[in-house]
């Protein structure tokens, strides 16, 4: 009974954590209820597709991709082209996908092959591929770019005429998802002040009562991720899904029944790097600017910390831990710096929570599963013994 | 649907070698189909091969294949991987489950053969992203699970199923295969309790009756007897009985199988003696607190060691319930076959494996899991992963013969305790060499690697490190495992000798029961956690089968419960 109470703790402690938290903080920001919605909707918009594609190797028994830095290359690579192109707009994005989808997929069977031959130490070789893959980046675009592919835009090179600037901006595709289908949400007051100050551009209006300021909703982006969950529940049904369930919970029973592990297991990172890949242009068609060297590295770092804190685990994860680590994750980022200036007078320490908390709770999530493995273990060893014996 | 006069599969002439070693030779034998047969015999006597080299299995084409010939309803086949032996509607229940933990019983059964929905992405990719028939799937699941004629739920999760419901989903998944005709169950019912294992043979019978054919693989006699329309015996890789079940009876069968002295006698009358049976049990009641008679030396009888409801969770020798007593002075041994704890005993004792029970040593109890509080009260324990546990390979001989006493010990060192100490390398290669001298362990110097001496000698050095700790009482697992005969003498020798001149006692693991009868006092047997019996080592060898295959469980629990 008490084991039990603890394993309920214990499987839901981080987002409890993290609700606390939050709950003291929101007070201490002093920021406003409409403030806050716009800036998670925001976010949500931003990164749940990210999260999003590390999905389906937690399936297949693979883990957190960290791999997933991979894709984020790709499409940051179709990005630069579609910039140096002038291809703008949706058009623009679609363009930047199809160039990134079979850089994505040729670094996604390569992150399957060597994964294959590390079985079960899948983290920490993808984590270090990654490293290895942004060297390879780096190459690409530092050098080869503007020399071996060319790059005509001046803007987008290096005053030495090869390589690309450290930012780029991506004006031409900024928010271009996000406002495909411009909806704002007012309260009633707010409906005629917003029209007056935007005239009669098209706009798709909800109206809550009692809401104060008026909150832009980035309904295209969230259409695709609906879209993309759609994806994921569609695919655990598919034989493909059972058959990577079926690995994820033991390769060896797997494999004696005939389903070709290794082939599914590069399956599952493909699909992952390739998701990753689209992930990548979506956030940053939000963001609307593109760090070169930079972006790539927070995108698998983060989206892995939002995902544990919504609770998931190593071995299992679900569309639910997606959406609760993401808006968990991102209420902490905005109310910690205010809530921080407010107390201590030190804005400081909400920059110090991101970085601390993502490594923190990704490190606290791999203790709690090396733990839990081993109590199953125990357990099996025990059950195996039968009741005979006592204890 | 099957020629008549061809029987369902026919083995003619079997042969196999590992590397120059004849493991197999001159296997021939016929299943018919809705038959049912029993094949016996020890660990080592080849049981295991046959299976591989009827599956399939890539180590048998690896290692140069088989010889003789596989015929199916008369045609003669030769399976290079399990499944093409799967296809040709052979089905394979292991003894570990393969079952998907987190997975239905339904999703087991189905597993890599699910009902699915066509659907257009099956024809523009592959069949694999067809979802899945969840309903049918069910149906047939339930089908499969009904025709063995129990009740259980096929939405019921594998995890929190208890064990014997794990091995009715193993069969069903066999069964539902369209195509099964000839089932092979190695050890089914090891892990059931009884009722469970009823239901099984109850089931198995049924299914017989369907017009499949069982390979019923099974230690516990009684069962084939009950279940088995014929028994195959076979012993050190040769058949040695093809019979009809009701001509042996199932002390002959254990006999058959330990072979040696007494099987003689019962290949040439294959007569009914099933009224010699009740006399078993009587034995076991005056052997169980024999007292070491035939140790003369010592005179005060006095338990060094006593074990009491010993469990043991290690993997694979997963000990149950163990109650024992050894004598001071003693060499006591346990024996059983694989995988049945003899080896957790040890090893649950030294504190190596997570152990529980009450263990008391000289008459005071022993903390158990904790290797270092083993080790300060005096035992020394020689394992039988001599090259993980035993030895520090890369290091000089002196090292690993000292290496203990040193660390437990606190010998063999210069300086002040706890303050600065360094090693006296003096000391050890002394002690080294007296121990290399009196073992005659063959090597360059007591500076040579551990890892490079051959399996014999390594052996020595293990013991020699257990000598040095001067223990009272010494566990050894497989004393003799993987070096050679001279070898094998010369290491018994040095315990019976290091017994005799320190009167230590001795508690001997071993497989080859042989080995224990020369050299132990008694011998006790392990049998699926449990100790069977304890015999005084010059009982006929058949009585130690019939323990082993564990019968006497059965006649002590039940008296009146014989074939």
């Amino acid at each position: 009974m008490i084991r039990k109470l603890f394993d309920i703790i214990a499987n839901n402690a981080v987002p409890a954590i993290f609700i606390l938290i939050s709950a003291f903080a929101i007070p201490l920001s002093g920021f406003s209820a409409s403030y806050l919605i716009q800036e998670l909707l925001t976010r949500i918009g931003r990164n749940s597709f990210l999260i999003l594609s590390l999905l389906i190797p937690i399936m297949a028994g693979m883990g957190l991709n960290f791999g997933m830095v991979l894709g984020a290359m790709a499409g940051q690579i179709g990005l630069l082209l579609i910039c140096d192109w002038g291809v703008v707009g949706i058009p623009g994005m679609v363009l930047a996908c199809l160039i990134g989808t079979p850089i994505a997929i040729v670094l996604g069977i390569f992150c399957g092959h060597v994964l294959n031959r590390a079985k079960g130490r899948e983290m920490v070789t993808s984590y270090i591929l990654g490293f290895f893959i942004n060297g390879v980046y780096q190459m690409v675009v530092l050098y080869l770019m503007g020399w071996v592919i060319p790059i005509t835009n001046p803007n987008l090179l290096l005053s030495r005429g090869y390589g690309v600037r450290n930012a780029v901006s991506l004006m031409g595709i900024r928010g271009v998802l996000d406002n495909l289908v411009p909806t704002i949400i007012t309260g009633t007051e707010g409906a005629n002040q917003f029209l007056n100050i935007n005239g009669a551009k098209s706009f798709l209006l909800l109206q809550i009562p009692c809401l104060e300021g008026s909150i832009r909703l980035p309904l295209g982006t969230f259409i695709v991720i609906a879209l993309f969950c759609g994806f994921i529940v569609w695919f655990r049904k598919t034989k493909l899904g059972q058959d990577m369930r079926a690995i994820g919970q033991s390769q060896s029973v797997s494999d004696s029944a005939g389903i070709p592990v290794n082939r599914t297991r590069i399956i599952a990172i493909v699909i992952s790097t390739v998701l990753a890949c689209y992930g990548q242009i979506i956030y940053l068609q939000n963001m609307g600017t593109l760090n070169t060297y930079n972006s790539h590295d927070q995108a698998g770092m983060f989206s892995i910390a939002a995902l544990l804190i919504g609770g998931a685990s190593v071995s299992k994860a679900n569309i639910m831990n997606v959406f609760v680590g993401v808006i968990l994750f991102h209420l902490m980022f905005i109310v910690a710096p205010m809530a921080g200036k407010n107390l201590i007078g030190e804005a400081q320490i909400g920059e110090y929570f991101r970085v601390f908390v993502s490594y923190g709770i990704i490190a606290l999530a791999l203790v709690l599963h090396a733990w839990k493995r081993n109590r199953e273990r125990e357990a099996a060893r025990r059950s195996l013994r039968g009741n005979k014996g006592g204890e | 649907m099957t020629n008549n006069n061809e029987p369902l599969l026919r083995l003619d002439h079997i042969g196999k070698e590992y590397y120059g070693n004849r493991v197999l030779s001159d296997i021939s034998f016929e299943v018919n189909s809705g038959e049912i047969i029993g094949l016996v015999g020890e660990n080592g006597a080849g049981k295991s091969t046959l299976l591989n080299i009827l599956f399939g299995m890539p180590v048998i084409n690896s290692t140069g294949g088989y010889e003789g010939g596989i015929f199916i309803d008369g045609k003669s086949v030769h399976f290079t991987s399990p499944n093409q032996a799967l296809a040709a509607g052979i089905g394979m229940v292991h003894q570990e489950f393969s079952l998907v933990p987190g997975f239905t019983a339904t999703e087991n059964i189905l597993l890599n053969r699910e009902v699915l929905n066509g659907s257009l992405m099956s024809y523009v990719f592959s069949e694999r992203v067809s979802t899945l028939d969840r309903e049918a799937m069910q149906r047939r699941a339930s089908t499969a699970i009904n025709t063995l004629g129990v009740n259980i739920s096929p939405d019921m999760i594998v995890s929190e199923m208890p064990v014997g419901y794990k091995q009715f989903i193993e069969i069903a998944r066999e069964i539902d295969r369209k195509n099964t005709r000839l089932l092979f169950l190695d050890e089914p019912t090891a892990v059931l309790t009884e009722t469970e294992a009823e239901i099984l043979l109850t089931a198995l019978k049924k299914l017989a009756r369907s017009g499949i054919a069982i390979v019923f693989i099974s230690h516990r006699l009684s069962e084939i007897k009950e279940l088995c329309n014929r028994v195959l015996v076979l012993r050190d890789g040769k058949l040695i009985t093809d019979a009809k079940t009701e001509e042996l009876s199932i002390r002959q069968i254990a006999s058959l199988m330990v072979g040696r002295e007494n099987s003689r006698k019962n290949d040439e009358e294959p007569v009914d003696t099933s009224s010699e049976e009740p006399v078993v049990t009587e034995d076991l009641n005056e052997t169980l607190n024999l007292d070491p008679k035939a140790n003369k030396k010592k005179k005060k009888i006095k338990p060094a060691l006593k074990v009491e409801h010993l469990w043991v969770d290690m993997p694979g020798e997963t000990v149950r319930d163990a109650t024992f007593e050894v004598m001071k002075g003693e060499i006591f041994g346990i024996g059983g076959l694989a995988g049945h704890g003899k080896l957790g005993i040890p090893n649950g004792i030294m504190g190596l494996y997570p152990a529980g029970g009450k263990v008391r040593l000289f008459g005071k109890r022993l903390t158990l899991n904790r290797p270092r509080v083993a080790l300060n009260r005096k035992m020394a324990f020689v394992s039988e992963d001599r090259r993980g546990v035993g030895l520090l390979l890369d290091e000089p001989l002196d090292w690993n013969i000292t290496f203990t006493a040193m660390q437990t010990q606190g010998r063999f060192l210069l300086g002040i305790p706890y303050i600065f100490q360094m090693r006296n390398e003096h000391a050890m290669a002394k002690e080294a060499k007296k121990f290399i001298d009196a073992l005659s362990i063959k090597c360059t110097s007591s500076k040579q690697k551990a890892g490079e001496l051959s399996g014999g000698n390594q052996q020595k050095v293990c013991l020699a490190k257990a000598f040095v700790l001067q223990p009272n009482i010494l566990l050894i697992c497989e004393p003799t495992r993987g070096i050679d005969i001279g070898a094998k003498t010369l290491v018994l020798d040095t315990l019976k000798q290091y017994n005799k001149e320190n009167g230590t006692t001795i508690i001997i693991t071993s497989s080859e029961l042989e080995e224990l009868r020369s050299v132990c006092n008694r011998v006790a047997i392990v049998d699926e956690g449990k100790i069977a019996g304890v015999l005084p080592a010059s009982s006929p060898a058949e009585e130690f089968g019939m323990l082993m295959m564990g019968q006497k469980h059965i006649n002590n629990e039940e008296g009146e419960r014989t074939a």
